[in-house]
């Protein structure tokens, strides 16, 4: 109960916050657009009242009326429309990027926390030896290496030099989406380098991480234990070392799952994908206050839930920690 | 007194470092890196605004070793200049980010009750915003209004890097106050900012240092990142600025951006590689069962 309480709090305070971010930012989309029907011909006072009408927002009334509007369409799980694509909700554009970045992103991560807990478990297993030094030092190597870095270098020379992959967006345009293969391979194709981008340096981490839960774990009493009762190789490791290993970097994925729902800002903008990440520097770029407002809010709410759920996950998974 | 203390431990930390192959390594790279910050731009002159367009993407030469960028700029002299504003940002920040979060995590830890509190609702909220969007959204609104300068770049790149560390700082701290060191000072009658400066932070030392380092790189990250997405307003060089101009040029005539392309990746990576092998060796000083290795 208190744990709810607390992250609807957290929620009221980053939607606040939120608010108030999107107010600072420069370059008054009203402005803009008064000035564009004034050229058309269109007194300002009644330009003003076009725009205001049309963007459903007025920009004239005090800040902290606008905050209670503001409050009260949330509670309504209305997040306003956009200024660039007149009229279409946020929700709506939410909506149209989410799946993409979900898609993205989540195979991305599933992929790169299994591969790297397999390498991670296997050289922990081996501390010491050449391979663990050198598979240490490579998994180091490339979770320090910035994913738009790698993403730049397989977009220059995959998709431009050698001309393998498409250079941008998430399906060729002229398909329409549909669950035929023409569509879903191609869907695949185009998100190939992304992937790679993110795959190639996150999966270190899990390394790195399960290599030391695994040493750690390898020098707890139970194993001993097991090792003293005969029981067969493999069985402990399997059931003995690498269930308990597992615990750390488990807790970690857990957290992260939540930040998918972001996107990647770097890699969605290199890549020209059409997730979140690409709709929040696009939204900058066009002053779309309420899409960045939504986007913002979406990230940082799914970012709580999250957390929340892996509380109780972890609580389930491990008996010592008990959710209080 | 204080400060030979302070030096005895930094020359202990480096030996530590020193002590493997590819911690001296990260080592001897870091050094030079921040040597070319240093005097490397006096060096070699630069000057960002000239252009000749008949030099435009010349292959690598005597003359210019890494050959020119499609202004004509000689791409070596950018790399050099362009590290000056990368590390002193990067510095900044991670002074920044350190120095405020272990306040908070001290204070949060050791004062406890409402104070601790509020202080961890604050990191809380940090720690929920995810940092990329954040200070994308930040960098495009501050900059419409204050200029540019890695004083002002890195206040950004700071904005919400200090939770973690101050959370991370006061679980420390908590653990550190039941120990005997701390209730004999307490028993002794000395005052909370002895505790505090003289018990407390000494212990905390190794564990500041690595994320010192650790924030340097994730800075770097940032930076180069936000000015890779060219949503920042550029007055300086810098590699992302180079990366920027890079990724622009690859629509029209990629073949020609080689130089200009890998010379800031492969800058920007092999520093990032080093620092993390720099802080995974100072993790010995944590963990004393690594060092007899």
């Amino acid at each position: 109960m208190r744990k709810i309480l607390r992250a609807i709090l957290l929620i009221y305070a980053v939607s606040t916050i939120t608010f108030f971010l999107v107010r600072l930012m420069p370059g008054n989309i009203v402005d803009r657009l008064v000035l564009q029907y004034m050229t058309q011909g269109i007194p300002e006072y009644e330009a003003r009242q076009m725009v205001a009408s049309l963007l459903g927002i007025d920009f004239s009334k005090p800040l902290h009326e606008q905050y209670i509007e503001y409050l009260f369409n949330l509670l309504r799980g209305d997040l306003g429309t956009s200024y660039e694509y007149m009229g279409v909700p946020v929700a709506s554009i939410i909506m149209y990027g989410l799946p993409w970045t979900v898609f993205l992103l989540s195979l991305a991560l599933t992929t790169s926390f299994i591969f790297g807990i397999l390498i991670g478990g296997f050289i922990g297993y081996r501390e010491g030896s050449k391979l663990d030094r050198t598979l240490t030092i490579l998994s180091m190597g490339l979770q320090a290496t910035p994913n738009y870095i790698v993403g730049i270098l397989l977009l220059y020379y995959l998709a431009f030099v050698y001309r393998m992959f498409p250079r941008k967006g998430a399906y060729d345009i002229g398909l329409t989406p549909s669950f035929t293969w023409e569509f879903i391979s191609n869907v695949l194709w185009h998100s190939t380098l992304p992937f790679l981008a993110y795959f190639i340096t996150s999966f270190g981490i899990w390394a790195l991480n399960m290599r030391a839960s695994t040493i750690r774990v390898l020098g707890e009493d139970y194993v001993m234990a097991a090792e003293a009762r005969g029981l067969r190789d493999k069985r402990i490791a399997i059931t003995y070392v690498a269930r308990n290993a597992l615990l750390a970097p488990l807790s970690l994925f857990i957290i992260s799952v939540g930040y998918i729902f972001g996107g990647s800002v770097f890699i969605e903008s290199i890549f020209t994908y059409p997730g979140i990440g690409w709709y929040i520097t696009h939204a900058l770029g066009t002053a779309d206050y309420p899409v960045l407002q939504g986007c913002f809010l979406l990230i940082t709410i799914s970012v709580i839930v999250a957390n929340s759920a892996g509380d109780i996950i972890y609580s389930l998974l491990d008996p010592r920690v008990r959710v209080r | 007194m204080r400060v030979r203390w302070v030096a005895e431990r930094i020359r202990y930390g480096l030996s530590v470092v020193a002590s493997t192959k590819s911690g001296l390594a990260s080592l001897a790279i870091i050094v030079a890196y921040a040597l070319m910050a240093i005097i490397g731009p006096l060096m070699i002159p630069f000057d960002v605004t000239r252009t000749n367009l008949s030099e435009s993407l010349l292959p690598p030469s005597l003359e210019h070793p890494l050959g020119t960028d499609y202004f004509g700029r000689d791409i070596l002299a950018m790399l050099v200049h362009g590290s000056r504003d990368v590390l002193l940002t990067a510095t900044l920040a991670a002074i920044i980010t350190v120095s405020v979060g272990t306040v908070i995590g001290l204070v949060a830890g050791y004062v406890g009750g409402f104070v601790d509190l509020a202080l961890m609702s604050i990191a809380d909220v940090m720690l929920t915003i995810p940092s990329v969007p954040l200070m994308v959204v930040l960098a495009c609104t501050v900059f419409r209004g204050i200029p540019v300068n890695p004083f002002t770049m890195a206040l950004i790149l700071s904005v919400n890097s200090w939770a973690g560390l101050s959370r991370a700082i006061r679980a420390q701290v908590l653990s550190l106050k039941e120990e005997e060191f701390v209730e004999v000072a307490r028993c002794l009658g000395l005052s909370g900012r002895h505790i505090l400066l003289n018990e407390l932070l000494p212990n905390l030392l190794p564990y500041i240092a690595i994320s010192t380092v650790l924030s340097v790189g994730s800075a770097i990250y940032a930076q180069v990142g936000l000015y890779m997405l060219g949503i920042v307003p550029y007055s300086a060089v810098n590699w992302g600025v180079m990366l920027n101009m890079a990724m622009a040029q690859l629509g029209m005539i990629f073949t020609a951006t080689y130089a200009g392309l890998l010379a800031p990746a492969f800058a920007i990576v092999l520093l990032q590689v080093s620092l993390a092998i720099f802080a995974s060796s100072l993790d010995k000083l944590l963990n004393p069962r690594l060092r007899e290795q």
